[in-house]
């Protein structure tokens, strides 16, 4: 080809305009992805931010100049003698560091970290000098806040109380899903559209008779409230679990059919085995929702703290031990890294799941 | 008229029926009976304390102390000042997001789209404490201010003028959703699309002026219509981070804050009922409107008029 080597107007061949062509994309690449991973880094801080406090020393909060990293003042120990390192400006301009071995208001003694018997005096109150702050981890909040909010006994009623209405969901909206996704029916329709309008009925409007319903059966402060309503269905997945169903070819259940299955082995042999794509989202949505919940177990289980779950013990907590820094901030990431795994684990799920309710992907 | 063709079919209703039973079961329980009976209780004063239970009818006293509550007006106006400054983040902010991770340009897009997903699972209190970390007094934020020369950084969450800020910025974490749909409605715009634009000459902000804004009106009516219903329904986070007490100044008494005092520390069944009443018509009154204007602007790629 003639024209590969031909000098185009900007005095560029053919090859060195594709180089340049490329060399280009590759700059808008690195760039592109230097704002998003900026963007991505500033989204995050919080987090970061919440992990490097959990990990501080409650000294470290109070005390001025100290790192936004988690630290401790660096010092020295001799013997059974320990010796805190300072930044101490000298008479020339410069400054240094230098342990401190006898601290007065007028003066103080200090010495070279490295050979602690070349003390000297210096003029100055030992107060104005600043920490020397080196990097250390305060693992020790986690341990002390997994005994004062007992944590063992939060997670496990989270836990309880998540897998038991996960089951609960899964089971009752696949029979209902399969309901109305393979069955004529008079009225289908119309039950079909009512269930979708539930969906933006706001829980304010049902929440006090339901309290009262609740309150007297004698379900407040038990775990019923929360886990009864799961075995009846919610419209979100039911609609969710329908919209698979339907993708699921006809001709698979009329097969099974022929050979005299009835329609419950058809769901258990032809639909389940095809859907696990849904059903593992239904899952991961429900569990993850169950154990960030917040409203229902603050409403139903206020007077019983030893059956709350995470989030409410957190806020309880919170309240709490607000002034000491770093216990707050370790229950939280002890409260939130559950579902984050979990999210990681089934990332796929989660995002198919999300784009099938819009019915974007029908 | 003959309800079924055939045996066959009434067989098969009957199995319907079955399936769909704990549903039918639900709606009545938890929907249909709540329903009606928070209607009616908006026209009795009711008292539940201890094991006596008292209902007595009142008429149209509830609703007429609504109408003279000043309280409750404030609380209305508070929750939709919220949500004239809530909904437009709530809405760009998500759309420029997606638009950055449907880059080609990007490199690992995967990645990044799980990252910005993430925190949309992180329980909220979790969330609330992060951000109450961040936007202390001596936090970070203010920390990068005085760097940036600013000499008196805000209390967030204690200055009148900043919590509403201050709650956006908290209420950004949860825009993992709102991105992927977005994205998935940016990935649904065909690509021949922007070839024959590219051939005409358009540029980028042409391009997505002229075709993908309009392509995703869909995407954008769906984020609104939640995004609406989510601040007229505001109520957890607030209710968190100032203990529900409306500091500072009243500035965070939302309606489903009052609501739930109402209830639930005032004992007043019969007055909550006819707030969450209220709440419910603001909410049917802006979907319907939402739905009004829906055919003017929003473009169904499938749709036969």
């Amino acid at each position: 080809m003639t024209t590969m080597a031909t000098v185009g107007k900007d005095g560029l061949t053919g090859a060195e305009r594709k180089e340049a062509k490329h060399r280009k994309t590759t700059r808008r690449r690195i760039l592109t992805t230097f704002v998003v991973a900026i963007l991505t880094f500033v989204f995050f801080a919080p987090i970061i931010n919440l992990f490097s406090s959990s990990l501080k020393d409650p000294d470290q909060a109070v005390a001025t100049g100290a790192p936004i990293w988690p630290a401790r003042p660096k010092s020295i120990t001799v013997g059974t003698e320990t010796y805190t390192i300072y930044k101490v400006p000298l008479e020339d301009g410069t400054v240094k560091e230098f342990a401190l071995i006898k601290s007065g208001r007028q003066q103080s003694t200090l010495a070279d970290p490295l050979d602690l018997t070349k003390t000297f005096v210096w003029k100055g109150s030992w107060r104005t000098l600043e920490n020397v702050w080196e990097f250390s981890f305060a693992i020790g909040n986690y341990g002390a806040v997994w005994k004062l909010i007992n944590f063992p006994q939060l997670l496990f009623n989270t836990i309880v109380i998540a897998i038991v209405g996960t089951i609960g969901t899964v089971l009752s909206c696949t029979l209902v899903a399969y309901g109305f996704a393979r069955f004529r029916f008079p009225g289908r329709d119309r039950l079909f559209q009512v269930m979708v309008a539930t969906i933006f009925i706001p829980g304010t409007v049902t929440l006090i008779p339901t309290y009262i319903l609740f309150l007297n059966l004698g379900w407040i402060g038990t775990w019923l409230p929360l886990l009864v309503p799961t075995f009846v269905a919610n419209a979100f997945d039911v609609f969710l679990m329908r919209q698979y169903f339907l993708t699921i070819p006809r001709e698979h259940d009329e097969a099974a059919q022929i050979e005299g299955a009835s329609p419950m082995e058809i769901l258990r042999k032809v639909i389940i085995p095809q859907s696990w794509p849904v059903i593992v989202a239904v899952t991961i949505f429900h569990f993850v929702y169950s154990w960030n919940d917040y409203f229902g177990p603050l409403i139903y289980l206020a007077t019983k703290p030893e059956l709350q779950p995470l989030g409410v013990g957190l806020n309880r907590f919170s309240g709490i031990y607000y002034t000491r820094a770093g216990y707050v901030e370790a229950a939280t990431i002890l409260t939130l890294i559950i579902p984050v795994i979990l999210f990681i684990a089934f990332q796929r799920y989660f995002v198919r799941g999300v784009v099938v309710t819009t019915g974007l992907d029908k | 008229m003959k309800l079924f063709a055939s045996s066959s079919a009434r067989r098969e209703a009957k199995w319907a029926y079955a399936f769909i039973s704990p549903w039918i079961l639900g709606l009545v329980v938890f929907t249909a009976f709540p329903i009606i009976a928070s209607l009616l209780l908006t026209f009795f004063s009711a008292q539940l304390t201890g094991d006596s239970r008292n209902f007595t009818f009142v008429g149209l006293d509830n609703w007429a102390r609504f109408f003279s509550d000043e309280k409750a007006w404030a609380a209305l106006g508070v929750t939709l000042r919220f949500m004239l400054l809530s909904l437009p983040v709530g809405l760009f902010i998500p759309l420029m997001v997606a638009i950055l991770l449907n880059s080609k340009a990007l490199i690992a897009p995967g990645l990044f789209r799980v990252l910005w997903f993430l925190p949309y699972v992180i329980p909220f209190v979790a969330g609330v404490v992060a951000w109450r970390g961040v936007l202390g007094q001596d936090g970070p934020v203010n920390g990068v201010l005085h760097l940036l020369g600013v000499e008196n950084p805000p209390f967030w969450l204690n200055d009148i003028g900043w919590i509403y800020p201050a709650l956006v910025l908290m209420g950004i974490w949860g825009i993992g959703s709102a991105i992927i749909v977005y994205l998935a409605g940016l990935g649904g715009v065909p690509t021949e699309l922007y070839e024959a634009a590219t051939v005409d000459g358009a540029g980028w902000w042409s391009s997505f002026r002229h075709i993908t804004l309009p392509m995703i009106t869909p995407v954008i009516f769906y984020n609104l219509v939640l995004g609406i219903a989510g601040s007229l329904q505001y109520f957890l986070v607030p209710f968190v981070v100032n203990g529900g007490n409306g500091t500072p100044g009243g500035s965070t008494l939302f309606f489903n804050i009052l609501q739930y005092k109402t209830f639930f520390s005032y004992q007043d069944p019969g007055y909550g009922s006819v707030l969450a009443w209220v709440l419910f018509i603001v909410t049917l009154f802006f979907s319907l409107v939402l739905f009004g204007t829906q055919r003017r602007w929003v473009y169904y790629a499938g749709e036969t008029k």
